[in-house]
């Protein structure tokens, strides 16, 4: 290999941590550091619409992960990291929102609309009795021909 | 007969959503309530922008004052800074946060475009701004004599954020100027 492609190579080989946008911490226990994925992932970006804070560049975000990471290191327990959070950005940075007051609705919304949806169906389905095992409304010779029918698109294959 | 009322429940069930929907297209998804709303202004103890002296809470308050969180990065800052120093001109008085910055670049920019603040807090590592929940800049933040965060305003505050918002509650909090 000659020398230009020698460097060529060397440049390509050293860009990769230029396109890493999420810094890494040491954590001194993994578990800790199991702990700080979990969370980030569950934290909100207050800058961004739809992304937690392991997912945006934003620099409010990288703030964020540093807090978590130094709290996290200080012995704070999720609970308390994440009260930290919604007193300084509010609800808004739970993607998992607790139960009750404003979001009430939002956690029993599904289950509601699911025993509505079942109610319904179930309403709608008990007054065609049979409905499923229902006559196709064909005669013997009918059924005949399109037995011999389908069978001739078979053959053709 | 409600059987023929049951073929307007689509009709219905359409008209709600449509509702909710076309009610959503004025949100500002942006707009956030801040957490701090009607509670007091977090501790700090952080230097003065200007000079070598520390800056803390009780520095700050006793007076009605708008707190600008603004940085030499901030492009909208630069488009609401000439507001600002009308504001303060006209006797309003305003706190200047400089959000993760760099204090020659910051003191450059008052140099040249002028100060409208009382004093500038040099929050460097954002740590004030972390405990204010501020996510981006410029925000303006409302505090009361007591030292208590009344209205926070995300993005630029100019003469129509002031005239509908901002100042009458500047001024029903008993606010100084501004007229």
């Amino acid at each position: 290999m000659n020398l230009p492609r020698l460097l060529l190579l060397c440049c390509i080989l050293f860009t990769a941590p230029v396109y890493a946008v999420v810094e890494t911490y040491d954590f001194s226990d993994p578990a800790l550091e199991q702990r700080y994925l979990d969370l980030s992932q569950e934290l909100r970006c207050p800058k961004c619409q739809n992304q937690t804070i392991a997912d945006s560049n934003a620099p409010i975000a990288a703030d964020l992960r540093k807090q978590l990471y130094l709290q996290l290191e200080a012995g704070a327990s999720d609970d308390e990291i994440r009260q930290y959070m919604v007193d300084r950005y509010g609800e808004f940075v739970r993607y998992r929102p607790r139960f009750g007051g404003m979001t009430t609705m939002l956690w029993l919304a599904p289950g509601v609309l699911l025993v509505m949806a079942a109610l319904v169906a179930w309403l709608s389905l008990r007054r065609r009795p049979g409905a499923a095992a229902r006559d196709t409304g064909l005669s013997d010779e009918e059924r005949q021909r399109l037995k011999a029918l389908l069978g001739d698109g078979d053959r053709k294959e | 007969m409600p059987a023929r009322l049951k073929l307007f429940l689509p009709l219905i069930i359409f008209a709600v959503l449509a509702v909710f929907l076309v009610k959503g297209l004025y949100l500002d998804p942006q707009e956030l309530p801040s957490a701090l709303i009607d509670r007091p202004l977090p501790a700090f103890t952080l230097p003065a922008l200007d000079s070598d002296r520390t800056l803390d809470k009780a520095a700050v308050t006793g007076k009605v004052a708008l707190f600008n969180v603004w940085a030499t990065w901030c492009i909208t800052c630069r488009y609401e800074h000439p507001f600002l120093t009308q504001l303060s001109q006209r006797g309003v008085l305003i706190y200047g946060i400089n959000y993760k910055d760099d204090d020659a670049a910051a003191d450059k920019w008052l140099q040249d475009l002028g100060n409208p603040y009382k004093a500038v807090i040099a929050d460097r590592d954002g740590s004030l701004g972390l405990d204010l929940g501020v996510y981006g800049a410029p925000e303006t933040y409302l505090v009361d004599a007591d030292g208590v965060v009344r209205y926070r305003q995300v993005g630029v505050v100019d003469e129509k954020v002031w005239d509908d918002v901002l100042g009458p509650l500047y001024h029903q909090l008993g606010g100084e100027g501004g007229q």
